[in-house]
């Protein structure tokens, strides 16, 4: 085991954590503001990758497939937000989870029947395929370019929330509704496109990861369940806390499944290392997220302290 | 007075009718009806289980499904063993029922005092995501422990036994699983009528006042969902029993969901609600399935239409407003 | 769209003479997955076995479709309504060896005919083999081996070897160094339904091997190999058609191209009745078929020449006339075991671009008259 594989491990980990905190997100933020449990978030994520893929078949082009994922997916998602999931902020969390699993079903068997049932083709842009050297190991462009996307958006995120008059608004809608409504705010707008945005990111992360993914129906699903592990460990509506919850996610799932098999190796029989390896790391970050929720309920960064 | 007499009388229709159904299929020769009766029954089961947490404590919980495998598991590997003739952890392996329920509730309920404990330390939508977390857990673990299948799950050679009938007839296995399904019924509906029930519902509509009267929120909690968690895995031996398989998918996230979806069909909070969601949801599989192969797309479309419009599931549409908040 | 379908064909010339004792047609119930990731290969395993009937013509065979949605309980209860409610003689259509495992034992236990399209695992070709249980593709290590023994004789002698962490990617593993005379250099079992393998394919490029086996089907092969093709680890990709088979490689370009892989059939396979398939299938869907619409199509005809040949209510009968395969296979010779599993020949194929179209290209015989090793296991004569 060398300097220059740990290295990249650690980079593989930051990467994965950059691409589930694009996931995690917008699910915090729509939690933040509206107090919504949002289970098809995954399916805006997959509806990200299909029109990209799609879009990109169509014109030849990547980014305008990156373009027209997102613009799918935020228009999906305001379309989903007037029609459902506006008679659900004031419901409790079991009617929202019923009626978001009935739109996993609704919305994957849609996609189906639009698409087909075969994975759809979707490939790295020719300027960020291939590697570059870092010294240490050569890296896939297109995995420094997620990083890169990640950071954007976080920063793009930090910047909104915090520094214009929608951000404003957000953050006075999370701390007392009725008295923005007072201030004369639109609040059912306000909603309806923090809603988007929040659909817009799933969109994004989809299309970005769908160049390196299987684009297919269900592919929503695994990455659901693993953003709501992230933002329940960084604290549900925290944008702050998405991003630390994805990153311990990212590197300790990673290093889980790296090296807890050579840990097994040192003292059994390969094949069932690897095996037993492969099972507890599996599970690791789900042991992570319960030893996190034990020790602080809320999560590391309780959004309403 | 009206609507808790007119509750009476669905519950009583559905009782009967779930008795009645695979009668007149007996009569008629239709096993497979006898067949999805039972597996209506035994769903039925694992959603009054999680009833007494999610309908009348308020405990949602999304990883229910993990005591419904681990049911299905106890059923499968002492069954295995008993053919084998190879005892687990020391005892011998057992294919009678009688002897498998306690097990898989004894399991069950172990696991679920584990996981409750944990758990109950956080609420809302925090409590909601641990519990499918563990769940997680015990289901990869379950895909790659290589000793009882995996993924590739348990085959039951043969159906465990009950005294006195033959459970490889669909029309006996159905009277079995029938017959449990009403006794948990008359079991949770004392236990509701009783002063834990009264806590366990007090605790849910404030808890504070719950705690100045001197209910302890965080021990009545732990033991509705350790009595939850055994319902459902003695449900979970019975599928197992049903379906002659025991599968890491009985504790898939989806089946969680599943179990709170037959809940909600039938009527959040009602003890006949997961008898009657059961019902329309094998129904609903059965009937759509067979018809076209977008039937997801139905049953979400459905599903969807109960949640934002008839919130009171079937039986709140049969008989009113519920008598519990 | 109504999904049961009655779809009715049969050997005519030969049922004609026959007469009436079996003038019923025969009900088949094929059980797959039409929901969810595992939709394509089920709609492939459909198309092929309704292909089959729509080219042989007349009734002999009411066909019955359900989707199973990948669910174990879901698929036992759609068997046991087809069987006690629609009367179903015959059943087949599982894709996924842990629903097989779940369905088999039950379906024969109700002395039911099971022909499996796809799944193979090892318990039902071993101890468990049973005489109304028929395996018209393979048992599951059956295409590792293939690729296991190729490996070792074109000069890998340093193999990486990947595989999802369950019994079929156990399965997988122990049939290539079954039959691999290199040396491992280095083991890994991914999380089923794993998304991303960015520290699988470190691990490749920092432990020096010559060459990289992987058992990834659907979606989890779709991922690595396009994540692989970004990495620059430039070392041979050796697979099995069901990672880099014609249901995955639209999606994959040109990451899958030049991959040696292992299958009984190809696109390419050069005998008249495959010619004839895949050009038909062709014209009715409009893509080319996988391995899975061919084993499902050699299931359907498999299937008809037993029900032009004998009562499927005589079930000694029936099952003489299902070992006695006497049907033309697409993939050419075709021969069943003591175990009601093929003994058959085994090839490597490459992915190439072949007239605009990613395709896989026949290289030659990697195993013939091949019998799978748990045969010796089956007490079946």
């Amino acid at each position: 085991m060398t300097l220059a594989l740990i290295f990249e491990q650690m980079l593989n980990g930051v990467q994965f954590g950059l691409m589930l905190f694009l996931m995690s997100a917008g699910l915090t933020l729509v939690f933040g503001v509206m107090g919504l449990i949002n289970l098809a978030h995954g399916s805006l994520y997959m509806l990200g990758a299909f029109f990209c893929a799609a879009g990109a078949a169509a014109t030849g082009n990547f980014w305008l497939g990156l373009v027209a994922g997102t613009a799918a997916a935020a228009a999906a998602g305001a379309l989903i937000e007037v029609s459902v999931i506006r008679r659900l902020y004031t419901r409790d969390h079991l009617d929202q989870v019923l009626a978001t699993f009935a739109l996993i079903l609704i919305l994957s068997e849609g996609t189906k029947m639009v698409f087909g049932p075969f994975p759809l083709y979707l490939n790295v842009p020719p300027i960020l395929s291939g590697t570059v050297d870092l010294g240490l190991t050569p890296y896939s462009v297109y995995r420094l370019a997620l990083i890169g996307f990640g950071l954007a958006v976080a920063l793009g995120l930090w910047l909104l929330i915090g520094k214009t008059r929608l951000g404003i608004r957000i953050r006075a809608g999370e701390n007392d509704r009725e008295m923005i409504a007072a201030l004369g705010v639109n609040i059912r707008a306000l909603y309806t496109l923090v809603f988007a945005l929040g659909a817009a990111l799933a969109g994004l992360a989809g299309a970005l990861v769908g160049a390196v993914q299987s684009v297919q129906v269900g592919m929503g699903e695994p990455v659901l369940i693993l953003a709501f592990v992230v933002i329940v460990i960084g604290g549900i509506g925290s944008i702050k806390g998405a991003m630390v919850g994805a990153l311990i996610v990212g590197v300790i799932d990673t290093m889980g499944r790296f090296l807890l098999p050579r840990i097994f190796a040192s003292f059994m029989e390969a094949s069932d290392a690897s095996g037993l390896g492969a099972a507890l790391a599996s599970m690791l970050i789900y042991v992570v997220m319960a030893l996190v929720l034990i020790l602080r309920p809320k999560g590391l960064f309780p959004a309403h302290a | 007075m009206r609507d808790i007499h007119k509750e009476t009388v669905v519950n009583l229709a559905l009782g009967l009718g779930l008795l009645l159904v695979p009668l007149w299929a007996l009569w008629a020769d239709q096993p497979f009806t006898i067949t999805l009766a039972t597996r209506i029954a035994i769903l039925a089961l694992a959603g009054v289980g999680l009833n007494l947490i999610l309908g009348f404590g308020g405990m949602v919980s999304f990883g229910h499904a993990v005591f419904f495998g681990v049911g299905g598991y106890v059923a499968g590997i002492l069954s295995q063993h008993a053919t084998s003739g190879v005892p687990v952890l020391g005892l011998p392996g057992s294919n009678q029922m009688l002897v498998i329920w306690p097990v898989a509730m004894l399991v069950a309920g172990l696991l679920a005092a584990a996981i409750g404990a944990l758990s109950l330390r956080t609420e809302g939508i925090f409590f909601i995501m641990i519990t499918l977390a563990f769940a997680q857990m015990v289901y990869y673990f379950a895909i790659s422990w290589p000793a009882y299948g995996g993924e590739d799950g348990l085959p039951l050679v043969l159906r465990n036994r009950f005294p006195g009938l033959n459970t490889m007839r669909p029309w006996h296995l159905f009277v079995v699983a029938w017959g449990v399904l009403m006794v948990v019924l008359g079991l949770m509906a004392a236990l509701r009528a009783s002063r834990f029930g009264a806590a366990l519902m007090a605790i849910r509509q404030n808890p504070e006042r719950a705690a100045a009267v001197g209910i302890n929120p965080y021990g009545v909690k732990l033991v509705a969902f350790v009595i939850s968690g055994m319902v459902t895995g003695l449900a979970g031996a019975l599928m197992a029993d049903l379906s002659r398989f025991a599968s890491p998918a009985m504790m898939a996230w989806t089946m969680s969901g599943e179990l709170i979806v037959i809940i909600i069909l039938g009527g959040t909070g009602r003890l006949f609600g997961p008898l009657a969601g059961a019902a329309i949801l094998v129904g609903f599989e059965v009937t759509f399935g067979g018809m076209t192969e977008h039937w997801k797309l139905w049953l979400g479309l459905v599903l969807l239409a109960v949640v934002l419009f008839a919130r009171g599931g079937l039986i709140g549409a049969l008989a009113g407003r519920a008598r519990h908040g | 769209m109504r999904l049961r379908t009655t779809l009715a064909a049969s050997a005519a010339a030969l049922t004609l003479g026959t007469g009436a004792a079996w003038a019923d047609p025969v009900t088949v119930g094929l059980i797959t997955t039409l929901s969810g990731g595992g939709a394509g290969i089920g709609t492939d395993i459909r198309d092929g076995f309704q292909l089959a009937l729509t080219m042989a013509g007349g009734d002999a065979i009411h066909l019955v479709v359900e989707d199973d949605g990948q669910r174990p309980e879901q698929a036992v209860q759609i068997a046991d309504r087809m069987i006690q409610s629609e009367r179903a003689d015959i059943l087949t259509g599982i894709i996924f060896s842990n629903l097989a495992m779940a369905v088999v034992p039950s379906v024969v236990a109700q002395d039911v005919f099971y022909v499996s399209p796809n799944a193979g695992p090892s318990p039902l070709a071993g101890a468990g083999c049973n005489p109304l249980y028929f395996n018209a593709a393979w048992q599951n290590d059956m295409l590792h081996e293939a690729s296991g023994a190729y490996a070792g004789a074109n000069g890998m002698v340093n193999t990486f070897i990947l595989a999802p962490n369950y019994p079929a990617g156990t399965d997988a593993l122990t049939g290539f160094k079954r039959r691999y005379t290199g040396t491992v250099a280095g083991e890994i079992y991914t999380q089923l339904g794993q998304t991303d393998y960015a520290a699988e394919i470190a691990q490749i490029r920092a432990s020096g091997a010559d060459s990289v086996f992987i058992f990834l089907p659907g979606g989890m092969g779709i991922s690595f190999m396009r994540q692989y093709a970004q990495s620059g680890v430039g070392i041979p990709v050796i697979s099995t058609a069901f990672t880099v088979g014609q249901d995955n490689l639209p999606a994959m370009g040109d990451a899958a191209l030049s991959v040696i892989n292992s299958g009984q059939w190809a696109p390419d396979t050069d005998n008249d009745a495959n010619r004839a398939f895949v050009t038909a299938f062709r014209a009715a869907y409009g893509r080319t078929p996988s391995i899975y619409a061919s084993q499902s199509y050699d299931t359907a005809n498999l299937i008809l020449s037993a029900v032009a040949a004998a009562d499927v209510e005589d079930r000694d009968a029936f099952r003489a006339a299902l070992r006695a395969a006497d049907f033309t296979s697409v993939r050419g010779d075709f021969a069943f075991g003591n175990n009601q599993h093929p003994i058959q020949d085994v090839y490597m194929r490459q992915v190439v671009m072949a007239d605009g179209e990613i395709t896989n290209r026949t290289l030659g015989l990697a195993i013939e008259d091949y019998q799978d090793v748990y045969a010796a296991q089956c007490a079946m004569e």
